[in-house]
């Protein structure tokens, strides 16, 4: 019995990473992920100037060889506050893709698995969550507990439950009629066990794939609430914070302005195209169609 | 077809009922006393206790749950503890900025995607796809409120087109207040674009590749007529979805722009409420905003009935 039950399921796996860099979508998405994870990394250990010294005498200076990206207004250089400021945005939008899987995906394969009244609760509770877009929420939990970079994960996490939810749930309700979790059930496993035996590992790339479009939507989430003010509070470098602080200087320096938005560009369309180039090459029959 | 509008109609119901649990439970949890915020700390026992007599801050919980929402129904927001005057005033006086940027946004943003969606799938694999759709890659990847950056520098700052923010009032007459609308729209609109184009293009080619498209073409149906009324009208239900989530965004996202362009919108306002601590705004708002967003997708759900007749039996 067990035979049957344990049959490989047919997998995408074989040649998965072969795939994916003839894929061009994934080479240039992981290469550029790869460049800001590195960077963020890198910074932990050396920046090319200390942000946390404020130097008035370089105050605003011009791109120069000395400061690649310039200086900002306490004289702090720019591309060392974009590096540290690389860790505040992957910081918060893995977190929230961590709060978003951890407990959208046990709801949405619990509804899946057990479906009439459970499935239809807790799908009418994603619609209310969904009733809240991830910056309303920041905004109310802002309002109560003030503004911080654990309540922007929070926030942003909150608003992933449901759509990892919706994605776990579609994604077992076609694995569940499946031949295979027929016999599995014959086998008398539980409904619990087939789940995280069976149904967690094929949906596990579907999850990965929402998992990258959630970190992306994750970065320009933070990015915006520390723009204004709900994110990561200074003296803690964050992209958003950046920006917010180049916006009345921009006549003046108007590079103060380009450089943190790049890197939040930069940041998105690698996790955008490093997730197109996942699904692509775990489902080749769906490149033709887009 | 009633069936279905029914439920839709509850399901909404419902969900702005949970919301407003939601939304009162967490203010609920605040620390602090409203009495004493609007008299401020030198106010005698006295007078707190009668302003909490009036606001009726010592009833029960379930009390006050019921009491407010049977003035939401009424469009009775409360009073603003900072402005002593009523939140409805006050959001009336903001959403006539907040909602025409949305609805600008929103038009422009389908006005762009649409015909991009159509054009790329039409291509699909030529130059001019791959050309559009590395540009909506790139779109979906910009965050709107440094875009509405550069878009302050170029227009305003260095050709000084527009003004780089505030905004007049509609009683200046209607062009100046457009005028200082028109980057903001842009601003919120083109990311969306992006997604929706994006979206429009993949329903298309899903609905291109049927064989009803084939009769049409094969019987000498103009190749526009075929593409924008048998192809889109039948590939306009997900981009009908997309359109109803990305109202709730764009909604959020005037929140964020008003910020850039210094708008006095229902942004700036629920900003100045958080840190003045006039709860009672933010709430008022971020149960509006709840509302429109249900509303909208109700709106969306109801609409796919009106598109798709098949529904309208189906379900």
């Amino acid at each position: 019995m067990t035979i049957i039950a344990d049959e490989p399921v047919p997998e995408p796996q074989p040649g998965f990473l072969a795939l994916a860099l003839r894929n061009r979508s994934f080479v240039v998405g992981a290469l550029l992920t790869l460049f800001i994870a590195g960077m963020a990394l890198l910074s932990f250990f050396w920046t090319p100037y200390d942000v946390t010294r404020l130097v008035v005498a370089d105050r605003m200076l011009p791109l120069s060889s000395a400061h690649w990206f310039g200086t900002d207004q306490f004289g702090r250089d720019v591309l060392s506050m974009i590096m540290i400021g690389a860790r505040a945005s992957i910081a918060v939008a893995l977190v929230a893709v961590v709060i978003g899987l951890g407990v959208g995906v046990p709801l949405g394969c619990w509804a899946a698995a057990r479906g009439g009244i459970v499935d239809e609760v807790l799908m009418r509770f994603n619609d209310v969550v969904f009733a809240f877009p991830a910056l309303l929420m920041a905004i109310l939990i802002t309002a109560i507990f003030g503004p911080s970079a654990t309540n922007a994960v929070i926030a942003i996490g909150i608003f992933n439950i449901p759509v990892f939810a919706r994605v776990a749930r579609a994604g077992a309700l076609a694995i569940w009629p499946r031949e295979f979790i027929l016999a599995a059930r014959a086998a008398g496993k539980g409904k619990a066990r087939i789940t995280a035996e069976h149904i967690l590992p094929n949906i596990a790339n579907l999850l990965l794939v929402q998992g990258t479009i959630q970190f992306a939507l994750g970065v320009l989430a933070e990015a915006g609430l520390s723009y204004v003010g709900l994110g990561v509070q200074p003296p803690m470098p964050s992209w958003g914070r950046m920006l917010f602080d180049a916006q009345p200087r921009m006549m003046v320096a108007p590079t103060l302005a380009l450089f943190p938005g790049l890197a939040i560009v930069i940041t998105v369309l690698g996790l955008n195209l490093l997730g197109d180039g996942v699904s692509d090459a775990i489902d080749p029959k769906l490149r033709r169609q887009r | 077809m009633t069936a279905y509008i029914t439920k839709r109609l509850l399901i909404a119901l419902v969900t702005i009922l949970v919301a407003s649990v939601i939304v009162f439970s967490m203010l609920e949890i605040v620390p602090g006393d409203p009495a004493r915020v609007m008299l401020g700390m030198n106010a005698t026992p006295e007078a707190l206790q009668a302003l909490r007599d009036q606001m009726g801050l010592d009833q029960p919980l379930l009390v006050r749950y019921f009491d407010w929402i049977g003035q939401l129904l009424v469009f009775d927001f409360g009073k603003s503890y900072t402005y002593n005057i009523p939140v409805r005033d006050l959001i009336a006086e903001r959403v006539v900025v907040s909602l025409p940027l949305a609805i600008m946004a929103l038009a422009l943003s389908t006005l762009i995607a649409i015909p991009v969606g159509i054009f790329s799938a039409e291509r699909r694999g030529r130059m001019a796809d791959t050309l559009s759709m590395g540009a909506a890659q790139i779109g979906v990847a910009v965050p709107n409120f440094w875009f509405a950056l550069l878009l302050v520098y170029v227009f305003a700052v260095w050709l000084r087109l527009v003004p780089a923010g505030g905004f007049p009032g509609w009683g200046a007459g209607a062009w100046p207040a457009l005028k200082a609308l028109i980057l903001p729209a842009i601003a919120l609109a083109l990311p969306q674009a992006a997604i929706l184009s994006r979206v429009t293009r993949s329903a298309m080619l899903d609905v291109l590749g049927e064989d009803y498209i084939r009769t049409a073409r094969a019987k000498g149906m103009p190749r526009n007529v075929v593409l924008w009324h048998h192809a889109l009208r039948n590939a306009l239900i997900p981009v009908l979805t997309i359109l109803g989530l990305q109202f709730a965004f764009l909604l959020a996202g005037t929140i964020i722009i008003e910020n850039v362009f210094y708008l006095p919108g229902l942004g700036r306002l629920v900003f100045q409420a958080i840190t003045q601590r006039d709860l009672i705004v933010v709430e008022g708002v971020v149960m509006l905003l709840v509302a429109v967003v249900v509303l909208v997708n109700l709106l969306v759900d109801l609409s796919y009935a009106v598109v798709d007749p098949r529904l309208r039996t189906s379900r």
